[in-house]
């Protein structure tokens, strides 16, 4: 009883010394909104997520891993404005830009129409003092999702591509955590939307077209090359898009590199897992940890050639222990196609 | 009817404790993101348990106290989301005072890109007995500038109990670490203080480390005195793989690979295998890629300290353990300072590397030779009687 009785008194004082006003607010002052629909991004029942016009759906080619939840991605640009194509980076939208990220499970993985649970929607906005990143979570009703700034956890459960069950935690970010993956130099940055995770077709209601062209056509992306000249991240998973290496790397980009990047958060460990890295020590080759802990899993180097086993990078890909795992926030079960995918590839690695 | 009543009793208690836990996490982080610059977040006294990292980002001039070293503490016993207690990013004067935070997955504070961090009072701990599945790191400040750690104590850590890494300006006092792997490490940073300090029955007492492949290329200028150093003979449980796996139980102070660094005034005490260490890179037998790395220890001043041991073997274990048995084979006859002996032909000196030792009292020394296979080991300090220019103190700029 002791322990709860300091409990009440501590609760009391964390309550008491929090300002009586929770608002969060943007730079301009004005007030974020408490729920997701009343930024109208979509039109008719918000669940079914149909996007209102001059907000656009895309998606990536090779994208983030996330406890197996699928995502609808949006693009708002402001109106009547254009993004500059790049052939490397993220793209640099305008400001007043706001990048919208659903993530749901299916009821069961092979059979869309038994439906859906929409668990979060998190919001990139482009403020003039740069991006804010903002966390919605969906009711049980399904009817709203809420401005959670202190993020969530719930429980989900859904049948896989191979009808197995599965039932498995799953956490929501706090607003700090969402700086610990979209951080470039210790400033919020979106990750995924790049012009090479974007050279890919979508499915439109006019048809399927390349995304760059459709955006370019409607006016949103200005200087694109020819489509022979657009770099193109492959798709992970089809064989067909790029060799084993590229689809490899393209996975440990998307998966590792926001942090694991020389103006990433993790810098500190000198490993660098950007696709277009070259230098073989900076990507794990034969490279020793640094402040891995446990994290080594008793193995020396984090790649070791021709040996997924004896690799370092392979250990804290399969492991969910909190200590262990990376990436080390956002993650609660292992992603079993990528690990096999980078074992198959550190496999294949030649000692020199 | 009794039993059951009281094991009903202790589910409601337990269901409760849950739940109120949680929102203590909740509120707390709450906190940490709403907190304007400039304030000073309480916490009461208590045991308190989180399951998740708590972080603090991008703020300024912000306090974080509890009410006292013990009196406070944060228990992240059983955690099951992020690898840190707290985690502090992009920050400008930080402190964080009279608390203790226990048993975190990974480290228990970690600070990286904060310029002005204090450390005072308090206590990180892995409670039970010491081994591999503690976290890495006590107090982790790692590319911050002008970091300030005193009155602290790390105890269990698996690596490091205060480690600073990659990091400028550095005062390291008056904490003590026990039961860590390393008690206090150095490591790829500019102007360190360490001093007053206490490191005690660690795998080794203080380490000032040069490693390659980091983003924070060199350190250096690195003053360690005044400490006690007395019984780091904790048999080494750091998972394989990191650096420190590789440091004998029964060091004192290891220098490897890093240039400047004053060691002087310290009581270095009943260490048994190594009192003092300088050691190369080349002498970890690891792959060295990065081309902008420079593998040898120079400009080490060692002097006016006091050693101490009783007659003894060192330890046996490790692959140290193996160069001592058949390689050294001093017997119980074990040096208190030892180098490895690799030069640099390239460097001004290379018969000495600028490695000065001087007005020691007890010390006795010997060249490993490992360059050579340890053919010709000296234990003769002639060459290294010298003495270099004193290392500049460091000032911080903590408002």
């Amino acid at each position: 009883m002791k322990i709860l009785a300091t409990l009440a008194v501590f609760l009391l004082s964390v309550a008491f010394t929090l300002r009586p006003s929770e608002m969060y607010v943007f730079a301009s002052g004005q007030a974020v909104p408490e729920n997701l629909s009343e930024w109208g991004f979509f039109a008719g029942k918000l669940a079914d997520q149909k996007p209102i016009d001059g907000v656009l759906p895309y998606r990536l080619n090779t994208p983030l891993f996330s406890d197996y939840a699928e995502k609808l991605r949006f693009v708002k640009l402001p109106a009547g404005q254009a993004v500059p194509y790049n052939p490397d980076d993220v793209l640099a939208f305008p400001v007043g830009t706001v990048l919208i990220k659903t993530f749901y499970f299916p009821t069961d993985f092979r059979d869309a129409t038994k439906g859906r649970r929409l668990v979060e929607t998190r919001l990139l906005v482009h403020e003039t003092n740069g991006w804010k990143a903002l966390e919605y979570v969906w009711n049980t009703d399904q009817t709203d999702a809420v401005l959670e700034v202190a993020g969530e956890q719930t429980e989900v459960a859904y049948l896989d591509g191979e009808g197995n069950a599965h039932r498995q935690t799953y956490v929501m970010p706090n607003l700090n955590q969402c700086k610990g993956c979209h951080n470039r130099s210790e400033k919020l940055m979106p990750i995924g939307p790049s012009a090479r995770q974007l050279n890919g077709k979508l499915a439109y209601a006019s048809g399927p077209e390349n995304q760059l062209t459709h955006w370019q056509k409607h006016g949103l992306l200005t200087n694109l090359p020819a489509l022979t000249d657009r770099p193109k991240t492959p798709v992970w998973n089809d064989a067909t898009t790029g060799t084993l290496d590229t689809r490899a790397r393209a996975w440990l980009d998307i998966n590792c590199a926001h942090c694991h990047r020389p103006d990433g958060p993790a810098s500190t460990s000198g490993l660098n897992l950007r696709y277009n890295e070259t230098n073989p020590t900076a990507w794990g080759i034969l490279k020793t940890p640094v402040a891995a802990g446990r994290g080594s899993g008793g193995r020396q180097y984090d790649i070791t050639p021709g040996k997924p086993d004896e690799s370092i990078l392979v250990y804290r890909l399969e492991s969910t222990d909190p200590g262990i795992m990376m990436p080390e926030v956002a993650r609660k079960v292992t992603h079993r196609e990528g690990v096999t995918l980078v074992r198959e590839w550190i496999r294949g690695l030649k000692a020199e | 009817m009794k039993t059951l009543f009281a094991l009903l009793f202790s589910c409601c208690l337990l269901s409760l404790t849950a739940q109120a836990q949680s929102g203590v996490q909740k509120a707390i982080q709450k906190q940490l993101i709403l907190t304007e610059d400039g304030e000073t977040i309480q916490l009461d006294a208590g045991t308190f348990t989180f399951t998740g990292s708590l972080s603090l980002e991008d703020k300024k001039n912000i306090v974080i106290r509890g009410q006292g070293m013990d009196k406070t503490v944060l228990s992240f016993k059983g955690q099951t989301d992020g690898a840190e207690g707290l985690r502090v990013s992009n920050g400008q004067n930080i402190i964080i005072e009279n608390l203790t935070i226990q048993d975190t997955k990974g480290d228990c504070i970690k600070t990286m890109n904060v310029n002005g961090i204090t450390f005072r009072n308090v206590k990180v701990e892995w409670t039970g007995t010491p081994g591999p599945d503690n976290g890495s790191y006590g107090l982790y400040p790692v590319q911050c500038q002008n970091v300030l750690i005193e009155d602290c104590v790390a105890i269990g850590a698996s690596d490091a109990g205060i480690y600073v890494g990659q990091s400028k300006n550095i005062i390291v006092r008056r904490c003590e670490a026990y039961h860590n792997v390393a008690g206090i490490e150095i490591e790829n940073s500019l102007m360190a203080d360490v001093y007053e300090n206490n490191a005690h029955e660690n795998t080794g007492g203080i380490l000032v480390f040069d490693l390659p492949d980091l983003v924070q290329k060199r350190g250096g200028n690195v003053r360690v005195y005044k400490n006690q150093i007395r019984n780091n003979n904790f048999d080494n449980f750091a998972p394989k793989g990191n650096i420190v796996a590789g440091v004998m139980a029964g060091t004192g102070v290891l220098i490897l690979a890093t240039n400047e660094v004053e060691i002087f005034e310290n009581q270095i005490i009943n260490n048994k295998s190594i009192g003092t260490g300088i050691i190369s890179y080349y002498f970890t037998e690891r792959p060295i890629a990065d081309t902008a790395y420079y593998p040898y220890p120079t400009k080490i001043n060692i002097h006016d300290n006091t050693y101490q041991r009783e007659r003894g073997y060192p330890s046996r274990k490790g692959r140290m353990g193996l160069i001592f048995r058949f390689k050294l084979k001093f017997g119980k006859n074990v040096p208190d300072i030892i180098w490895d002996g690799i030069t640099d032909e390239k460097y001004a000196r290379p018969a000495t590397m600028d490695i000065c030792l001087r007005n020691n009292a007890g010390a006795t020394f010997a060249n490993m030779d490992a360059a050579n296979n340890f053919k010709k080991i000296s234990r003769n300090v002639t060459a290294q009687d010298c003495t270099l220019q004193p290392l500049t103190d460091t000032k911080l700029t903590l408002k």
